[in-house]
Formats: C-alpha cells, structure tokens, sequence
C-alpha cells in the first residue's frame, strides 16, 4: 500500500510497520483501549478452561473477604463473593459469556440488518416500505416483553438471550445501510455497473455493499458496548441470563443484596462493563478517523511529529 | 398544518394498533396466569372457574374482539392482580414517570447546550476536553451499576439522600442523576457537533464582521440553527424515559410505568400490560408531533 503524507510527498517507505499499526500507536488512548480488549479477549477464550473449577469453589470460611489482600493468593486480590468465590476468577470466566453475547448480537444483527437496508434502499418503493414498517414495529416493541417471551417459550440459555438482542438490534443496522444505500446508489460507478448489464443482486452487493462496510463496522464495535449493557441490565432484572451460568451483569445484581457489606461484590463486575464499553467506544473512535480519508491525515500527521 | 397532524396521527394509529395487536396476541405466549395465582395444588375446577371469570377461556380470537370493543370505550378490562381497572392502575404510575423524564430532560438540555456551547467555541480547548471524557463515560456506564454506587456512597455512605421510595423531594435526586447521564452524554456530543457547524457557516461570519459579541453569536445567531438536530436526539432520549426507566426506578423503588410494566409481564397481568404500552405510545407519540411542529417554529424553512 502506497501511502502519501499530508503535503502529497511520498512517506518514507523505510517504516516496517504496518500503516494500520502505526495509526494506532499515533492515538494512544485508542492504544490502550486495544490492549486491553485483547486481555479481555484472551480472559474470554481461555478464561473458563483454566480457572472455571476455582471460580465455582464454595469456601464459607473466606466469604466476602475484603478486597487488595494477598494472603489468599492472587486470585482473591480483588475480594472474594458471598459464597468465598473469588471475584477475580469469577470475572475472567464470566467474560466468556459476555463477550459471546455481545460478539454473536452484534454479528447477527449486522448481518440481518444489512442485508435488509440493502434490500431497503434498492428495491422498488413497496418492498421498501414493508422493510421500515418492520423495522418501526420492532423499535417500539417493548424490548422487555419480547425478552420474556421468548426465554419463557424456550429456555433462558444463552443462544436465545442472543436472538432476543439481535431482533431489538436490527433496526439500527437497516436504518443506518438504506441510508447510505440510498446516496452510493445514484454515484457514477453505480450508473456504469447498471450500463454493462449487472443484475440488481449483483451491484447491491458486490458495488454497493463494499463501501458500506467501514460505516457498519464503525456501528458495529459502538454496537458492542451497548449490547453489553442491554445484556447485562436484563440479566440484572432477573429475565436474562440464569446462574448457574454467569456474566458480568449478573454479577453485578447478585453482590446487590450484600450493598452495605461488601461493595467489592458489585463494584468489580461493574468496573469491568465499564472499562470494556469505553475501550470499545475509543476504538470506534479511532475507527472513524481512520477509515475516513478527510479525517486520518491528522492521525497521520501526529505520527510523523512522534517518529521525528 | 392540519393536514400535516391529521396524516400523522392516522399513520400512527395504524402502527399503534399493529403494536397492540402484537402484543395482545404474544403475551399470552407467556403462560397461563392460572397456574402463577393459585396455589400448585388447586383442582382443576378452581382453576377452569378462575379461567372463567377472567375470560381466559375463550377462544384468543374472541377475546380480542372483546378486547376490541372495551378499547372503544377506554376499558382495558380489570387488572388481574389488583382487580381494579387497568388503566386507573396505569394513570396511577404514569405521572411519576412523566416527572422523572421530565425533570431529567429539563436539566440534560440546559446543562448539554451551554457545555456543547462552550465546547464547540474553541475545539480542543478546556470544555471540549472536559465534554469529550463526560460523553465517552456516559456511554459507557451501565445504569444499574451507577445506581448501585450511588446509592452505595451518597445513601448509604455519607447518608445525604434516603436510598429508595418517594414522598420527598430528596427521593427524586439519585433517581434523576443516574437517569440524567446517559442522555446528557449523547445530546451533549450532538450539540458540540451541530455548534461546530454552525458557528462556521455564512451568517456567523457576516454577524462576527458586523461586530457582534462571542456571546451573542454564540447563544442567539448559531444556537437556534443547531437545535434542529440536538431537538431529535433529545426526543428519541425522552421516549427512552418514558418508555420506562425500567431499571432505574426498580432500584430506587420508584412507583413508575416502567416498574409498572416489568412487574405486570412478570407476574402475566396482560390487561395492565396493554395499557400500560397504549399510554406510553400515546405519550411518545404526542411528544414527537410536538417536536415536528418545534422544527417549523425554530427553522421558518420548514413548512408542513
């Protein structure tokens, strides 16, 4: 990839690194907030194998121990829960299902809601307007009521926690791709493709698909931070996710009874839906600049002052 | 003008009974309210005779028709479990949530517009800072989680605010403030951005060379242009409020339609259900007409 700097020089090809990995070092905020999605990610992955026979231990003599104490190990640096689980442990194995929530939301969402918009913006007028009727009756729909209907016909497990979050999710998705649909499509290159004869099917996604994608992806990883909290207020409310199995969100409303004991119960859980939200609110961030050619000169720029 | 509101409330009409239907049909998916009432030992007469006098045993289309025709007549039939009409029960909680949203939209737009303002006067400098981190934090704080710390230090800890209920005004300040973040972040952001716009464009140049103050430009010649979008943003937040701040006034034990509404799905109270969603569409609905007229009367180009 040829890159030019701000003045139209040719930037000195002499830099190893990739020029995505130097855009993100030029941001150190959004730096941070990669590094420590990865460690989330990583809890995620191996998270459960490693420690889920630790997290499930029930030791009534070290409940509720006070957290930033090492006598117990490391794993109870954080504090240990009402059943002397330590929290630590507990929050690493419950990234697992947090991230996967969020992560398969987030996927099927995006995948359903674009195709729709697509279809929304390149199609004729009344398969258009079926399309935004659904999407207006989804959006007003009571996102609770669906959410206990749904876990109480079939059983509150995590696949269908997930279907209840993509369906409320849809419509941000389709809104977002008609619109864009709607300007891409009357573009030269549109004009030119349905000259040479390409099938509607064909310039939907093979022309105009592509120059969606940066816009959905930047929605996409907001979409993440708040799926994550949607899952974890349902959980809280009791209609989500059911222990044995465990998110963060969960965590958060089973410390609640024990408030006035021991704050380290909720605090936790709640401290790490919030670093994980503003990490992946930073990256969509830097996303935007990034993938916006107007804007990432700036990044640019601030890259070769740091680099001298 | 008529014409416009006339068209709008038919379209909204259709959508709202689309809605009602829906959702008259799907929570009966939800389970037999017999077996939620009466003890798990009942016979199964008790439980045909409960069935019966609540009309559960008709068939569903028939019931809808039922349904239909008291709806005409503003009768959503009896809450189940408090065996009082539904809609008295709804209109009970319905002003308590129409305070909280209110009062929390009233501060979120004075407090968003002047810090969106200030911020937008010089990108980068101290306000702009300060609203960035405010936005980013807003967005990312789930609000369960903040009512909890907040009741943690301010009831519990230094004991300034009672923890949950209602019937002084110092009831009402965790309730708003954790509501207040959310919305506050967004609308914020929003303002900063339309500002920005604004105060590059033609008219504040012309206005900056006639030798008008920063303050002038600012709050008279560029705000009301770059309220259009920040008017739609705080509507869509205001619907989210009034659709229940489910979570929020469950923690703090607030007797809203949010709680109203959780509860009844819970416990298979479909008439309060209903209710309870007729309302509050009603109320999004009335509020975003009235938005729609707001456009006209702050940007004379729009005519309806």
């Amino acid at each position: 990839m040829t890159q030019t700097g701000i003045n139209g020089a040719p930037a000195k090809s002499s830099r190893k690194l990739p020029t995505w990995l130097g855009l993100l070092l030029a941001d150190k905020f959004a730096t941070a907030a990669v590094i420590f999605l990865s460690l989330v990610l990583v809890a995620a992955l191996i998270g459960p194998a490693l420690l889920d026979e630790v997290a499930g231990k029930v030791a009534f003599r070290s409940r509720n121990l006070a957290p930033f104490q090492l006598d117990h190990g490391v794993l109870m640096i954080l504090g240990s829960d009402s059943l002397g689980r330590p929290i630590l442990a507990r929050i690493i194995v419950a990234a697992q299902n947090t991230m996967m929530i969020a992560g398969f939301t987030v996927v099927a969402a995006s995948c359903i809601g674009a195709t729709l918009g697509l279809i929304a913006g390149y199609s004729r007028k009344f398969l258009s307007d079926a399309i935004l009727r659904l999407a207006d009756v989804i959006m007003s729909f009571p996102s609770l009521l669906l959410a206990v209907i749904v876990l109480y016909m079939l059983e509150p497990a995590v696949g269908n926690l997930v279907i209840v979050l993509a369906i409320t999710r849809i419509p941000v998705y389709l809104r977002t791709t008609r619109a864009e649909v709607l300007e891409i499509r009357e573009r030269m290159f549109v004009q030119a493709a349905k000259v040479m004869g390409a099938s509607s099917w064909r310039i939907a996604f093979v022309h105009i698909l592509p120059m969606v994608l940066p816009t959905l992806l930047t929605i996409a990883t907001l979409d993440f931070a708040f799926v994550m909290l949607a899952e974890s207020s349902l959980s809280f409310l009791g209609i989500g996710i059911q222990p044995p199995e465990i998110t963060w969100g969960l965590m958060v409303a089973q410390g609640r009874p024990y408030m006035n004991q021991a704050w380290w119960l909720s605090f936790w859980p709640g401290l790490f839906i919030v670093l994980t939200a503003m990490s992946l609110n930073l990256i969509s961030n830097w996303l935007r600049i990034v993938l916006d050619p107007t804007q990432r000169w700036r990044l640019e720029q601030r890259r070769e002052t740091d680099h001298g | 003008m008529g014409r416009f509101v006339l068209k709008r409330s038919l379209f909204s009409l259709v959508s709202l009974f689309g809605l009602l239907v829906l959702v008259f049909f799907l929570s009966r998916l939800t389970g037999d309210p017999a077996a939620l009432y009466l003890p798990v030992d009942a016979p199964q007469s008790v439980r045909d005779a409960f069935r019966e006098a609540r009309g559960l045993n008709a068939p569903l289309i028939s019931q809808f028709g039922d349904f239909l025709v008291n709806l005409a007549q503003f009768d959503f039939g009896d809450s189940l479990r408090r065996q009082r009409p539904a809609f008295d029960v709804v209109m009970e909680a319905f002003p308590w949530t129409l305070g909280l949203a209110g009062l929390t939209m009233v501060l979120v737009l004075s407090g968003a517009v002047v810090l969106g303002a200030l911020a937008a006067i010089k990108v980068g400098g101290v306000f702009d800072r300060i609203s960035s981190v405010i936005s980013l934090t807003a967005a990312s704080a789930p609000d369960f989680w903040l009512a909890l710390m907040a009741i943690f230090i301010f009831a519990v800890g230094l004991g300034w605010v009672p923890t949950s209920g209602t019937g002084t005004p110092w009831h009402w300040i965790l309730p708003v403030a954790v509501l207040f973040v959310r919305p506050f972040g967004l609308v914020l952001q929003v303002v900063r951005s339309s500002m920005i716009g604004a105060l590059s464009s033609a008219y504040v140049k012309t206005a900056r060379a006639k030798g008008v103050k920063q303050r002038a430009i600012t709050f008279v010649h560029a705000l009301r242009n770059a309220m259009l979008p920040v008017i739609t943003v705080a509507g869509d937040q205001a619907a989210g409020l009034l659709n229940g701040a489910v979570v929020v006034e469950s923690v703090f034990g607030f007797p809203g339609v949010g709680k109203l509404m959780i509860d009844s799905i819970l416990q298979r109270d479909f008439t309060v259900v209903l209710a309870a969603i007729m309302v509050t569409s009603l109320a999004i609905f009335t509020m975003n007409l009235l938005i729609d007229l707001a456009y006209a009367l702050l940007d004379p180009r729009i005519r309806y």
